[in-house]
């Protein structure tokens, strides 16, 4: 297991050249000009120069490739062009916000998700089992932007019982240590903060787990009707164990095995990023800074946060297969 | 069983407790006496005034930073700010600056001459030790005729021009020559843009990316301290989610509203709209087929630089009769109407109704399809001819969903015999083709810099403009009678004389019918009710120093 995690994480090497090599290509042969950015439209052609010289834009492209790694190599991603400021301290000012709310929202989608799964496979082609699956199509169907939307009138506007967009309440007082904000108000105990941020927490995640939430609901569903139809559980049931032991003890840890893929993808999908999600709440996150980098060609934080991402991606899928070992003892990596 | 009813009230008893702690321990806003929060539409990209070229930023900066001159409120005539005065000298060239005393920065230095000198020297002194932390985009466009400041005793500065330029002093009141702490540009050298110290209203106190910038009253402000306790910038990306923020009274005020929530907006008692002509113009510009090469690059049309084609050159747009056809062919108001849903008015010349030397005078085309085909056939095109239409990418105040407008327009000339062609690329390369003179026509907008008609007229239509690669005059107007009126008005500080010059300008320029002008656009900001004294500025920039809340 020790040499698989190892192995794994070696594997990292390639995995972030080849994505440094996408990145990098993608973003530098799509047209457009960060020097024209900056200037914006009253560009002379002497700024525009001196700034590609700045950036060495002027270089060729395998040179200006070859600078920007050797930065890299060295822990340095260097600076927005745009901004002036460095990518990794630009990055971890969003990522931490990012990450708050994609773990509210999936452990909402795993609560909701899997218990629907569940209960829907126990009660096949019943009328609750058909309610849920219908609700889950609705909740894969349904376009982010426009659920945000609807959430904030109702439980915003009309209702005004939850907070619309931003972080936390601005007007309160608050210290950011770590970036992550329910942490910081407990570390301060600043209880007014941990309260608003919880609040201003419920909307976006209801809306961005609602994809996850459906597709979790769909997975367990059908990994667990597989399971059930399985030799051993009519074993159990002839046994004459309950019908909620034959379930919840045996079933559901033997179909848990894709849900963890779903959850993991998902997870990692989320880290980079819900830009929609992020837009409509206002919520200052990692994927509407990287969305906005791509638009107005900002190569260095495009590239650094492609590697970021690669990075994230790898290891929540590490993670989600150490995972597996830990709920199916049978699976052994060598 | 037991167990069941156990787990069931234990999830009653954790859900009640958690629905009382939210609606009975709902954060009562901290009440802090008029705190004004405003909704922006995005983050402030750097807080450097001279090296910023957003209008977010500079929205923050109008409120921490200011300059030698100011604008007269809401309007785009100057008046003194952190000087008291200025002389100019004979021959136009040096204008003389008496500066304004015992006025400190935020972080305590002093204002003086030291002070002006580093702010303006660090964006065009090649030598200077700051030059390397900035790109200092608008120095070199706005204020290309500065040679250099000087100062004369600790309360004197004055700026040498290389050319007379009439324009400067409306110039001055831009961000761009706002006067920075040269202690916290020295303290914080690259990072300066981060921890912005002024002399304004509003001192820099928080700013957390893509989220908020919070400035606090400057207790020690020259003038009377600002009404306002606190000021907090709040990024909201999305035009709906803004709105319903104000509507709940997250915030007190927004920008850019969509226009079809204008409605909403008026029937709300809470709220207010503001609006107001913007300093901009929409346009359509027909290449009249030749510009000049810039060899000495001097930015002027020399003896020696003659007439060539551009690459976007066709034959039918060279004659007169042609682009008049195509100035009555095209329903401006039906634009209006039904693209920029009302909020902006016609154009019918290159620069806004407000702005002096505008010629009332000019008689617009007439929106008139039969008379335009009667143009087209006097030409010698009675069937008509195909061109090729840029359409911008991205929208602009000046320009709302390009698309659509583009796409209009490619009806309107079907009706008189023109097949377009429509063409889209990416905004930088948009850029960069119609300054090659690439374009048969393009859609462009401009939003004016500093309120000056030369900012407008000799940028965006001057013959020394039509130079091939760089060019701002789109249209490649080339009349050498119409630049030597601009150059004239540029070199006369007499306003009413100016005035006429321009005035001639737009009669020439009208007759010539390189343009299409659409509109002119508004605009538009919300409030809630109870905020009070928000003046609408031509330039768009927002002054926070007068407003208060009831």
């Amino acid at each position: 297991m020790k040499w698989y995690i190892a192995k794994r994480l070696l594997m990292l090497i390639p995995v972030l050249l080849g994505a440094s090599v996408l990145a990098f290509a993608l973003i530098h042969l799509a047209p457009g000009d960060p020097a024209r950015t900056i200037t914006g439209d009253r560009a002379s052609p002497q700024a525009i120069a001196a700034i590609r010289e700045k950036y060495g834009l002027d270089k060729p492209l395998p040179v200006q490739y070859w600078m920007w790694l050797k930065q890299v190599l060295r822990g340095d991603m260097g600076r927005s062009i745009v901004s002036n400021e460095y990518v990794t301290k630009e990055i971890m000012e969003r990522f931490p916000n990012t990450v708050e709310l994609t773990i509210c929202a999936m452990l909402l989608a795993i609560a909701v998700g899997s218990i629907a799964g569940i209960i829907s496979a126990s009660k096949q082609y019943s009328a609750l089992d058909y309610t849920t699956m219908g609700i889950a199509l609705f909740g894969i169907s349904m376009p982010v932007f426009w659920l945000g939307i609807m959430l904030m009138m109702i439980f915003g506007v009309f209702l005004r019982w939850l907070p619309i967009s931003g972080r936390i309440d601005t007007l309160l007082p608050f210290t950011r240590i770590t970036g992550f904000y329910i942490l910081d108000s407990i570390i301060t105990l600043n209880f007014r903060a941990l309260i608003s941020t919880i609040r201003y927490l419920i909307l976006p995640s209801v809306a961005l787990a609602t994809i996850p939430m459906a597709t979790v609901a769909r997975v367990t569903r059908s990994s667990m009707l597989e399971v059930l139809r399985q030799d051993f559980i009519r074993t159990e049931r002839a046994k004459g164990l309950s019908e909620r032991l034959v379930i919840y003890r045996h079933a559901v840890r033997n179909a848990m095995i894709p849900v963890i893929t779903v959850i993991g993808l998902n997870f990692g999908l989320l880290l980079a990023g819900a830009i929609l999600t992020e837009t409509v709440f206002s919520w200052p996150g990692i994927g509407r800074y990287v969305v906005k980098a791509v638009t107005i060609r900002d190569y260095p934080v495009v590239q650094g946060c492609v590697m970021f991402f690669a990075f994230i991606f790898v290891i929540v899928n590490l993670i989600a297969d150490v995972l597996y070992v830990l709920i199916d003892p049978r699976i052994k990596y060598e | 069983m037991k167990k069941v009813i156990i787990i069931v009230i234990a999830v009653v008893v954790v859900v009640a407790v958690a629905l009382i702690l939210f609606f009975t321990l709902r954060p009562k806003p901290v009440v802090v006496e008029q705190t004004l929060i405003f909704g922006s539409s995005g983050d402030a990209v750097r807080l450097d005034p001279a090296d910023v070229t957003d209008g977010e930023s500079i929205q923050r900066m109008d409120n921490i930073f200011e300059g030698l001159v100011e604008y007269k409120e809401g309007s785009t005539e100057i008046q003194p700010c952190l000087a008291t005065s200025w002389e100019t000298s004979a021959d136009g060239k040096e204008i003389t600056f008496s500066l304004r005393k015992g006025v400190k920065f935020h972080d305590g230095t002093d204002f003086n001459a030291d002070a002006v000198i580093f702010s303006l020297a660090r964006q065009y002194d090649t030598e200077h030790p700051h030059k390397q932390y900035g790109e200092w985009a608008y120095w070199g466009w706005m204020f290309y005729d500065v040679e250099k400041v000087v100062k004369i005793d600790d309360y004197k500065v004055k700026i040498v021009l290389s050319n007379v330029n009439a324009s400067i002093m409306t110039s001055l009141a831009m961000f761009t020559v706002c006067i920075v702490s040269p202690t916290n540009a020295e303290k914080y050298k690259e990072d300066a843009f981060k921890n912005p110290v002024g002399t304004g209203p509003f001192k820099f106190v928080e700013w957390v990316k893509d989220d908020h910038i919070t400035l606090v009253a400057n207790e020690n402000y020259w003038r009377e301290r600002p009404k306002l306790d606190k000021l907090i910038f709040k990024v909201i990306p999305d035009a709906s989610a803004r709105l319903m923020a104000l509507e709940v009274g997250e915030v007190h005020g927004i920008e850019y509203p969509n226009p079809p929530d204008f409605d909403r907006i008026r029937a709300n008692k809470d709220l207010k709209l503001l609006t107001e002509p913007g300093m901009n113009v929409g346009y359509m510009a027909i290449n009249s087929g030749y510009g000049y090469k810039d060899g000495n690059e001097n930015s002027k049309r020399d003896a020696d630089e003659p007439l060539v084609k551009t690459i976007g050159y066709l034959e039918p747009l060279t004659k007169k009769k042609v682009r008049k056809a195509l100035n009555h062919a095209i329903d401006k108001q039906s634009i209006i109407d039904n693209i920029y849903m009302g909020t902006a008015s016609v154009a019918k010349n290159g620069m806004p109704p407000f702005m002096p030397g505008y010629n009332d005078d000019v008689k617009d085309y007439s929106y008139d399809p039969e008379k335009a085909k009667g143009l087209l056939a006097e030409a010698g095109y009675p069937d008509g001819f195909d061109v090729t239409l840029y359409v911008m990418p991205v929208s602009r105040p000046s320009m709302f969903d390009p698309p659509k407008i583009g796409e209009a327009i490619q009806s309107y000339l079907a009706a008189i015999g023109i097949k377009v062609n429509i063409y889209q690329v990416d905004w930088g390369t948009y850029l960069q083709e119609t300054q090659d003179g690439k374009a048969q026509m393009c859609l462009l907008g401009w939003t004016g810099d500093n309120g000056d008609p030369d900012n407008f007229l000799n940028v965006l239509y001057g013959p020394n403009a039509g130079n091939i690669g760089l060019a701002g005059n789109y249209g490649f107007y080339m009349e050498e009678e119409g630049q030597d009126l601009l150059t004239r008005a540029l070199q006369t500080y007499d306003v009413k004389k100016r005035a006429e010059y321009y005035r001639k300008f737009q009669d020439l320029i009208h007759e010539d019918a390189c343009y299409v002008y659409l509109a002119h656009s508004n605009q538009n900001v919300a409030f809630r009710k109870n905020i009070e004294g928000y003046v609408l500025h031509p330039t768009s920039r927002k002054f926070f120093y007068p407003v208060s809340i009831k």
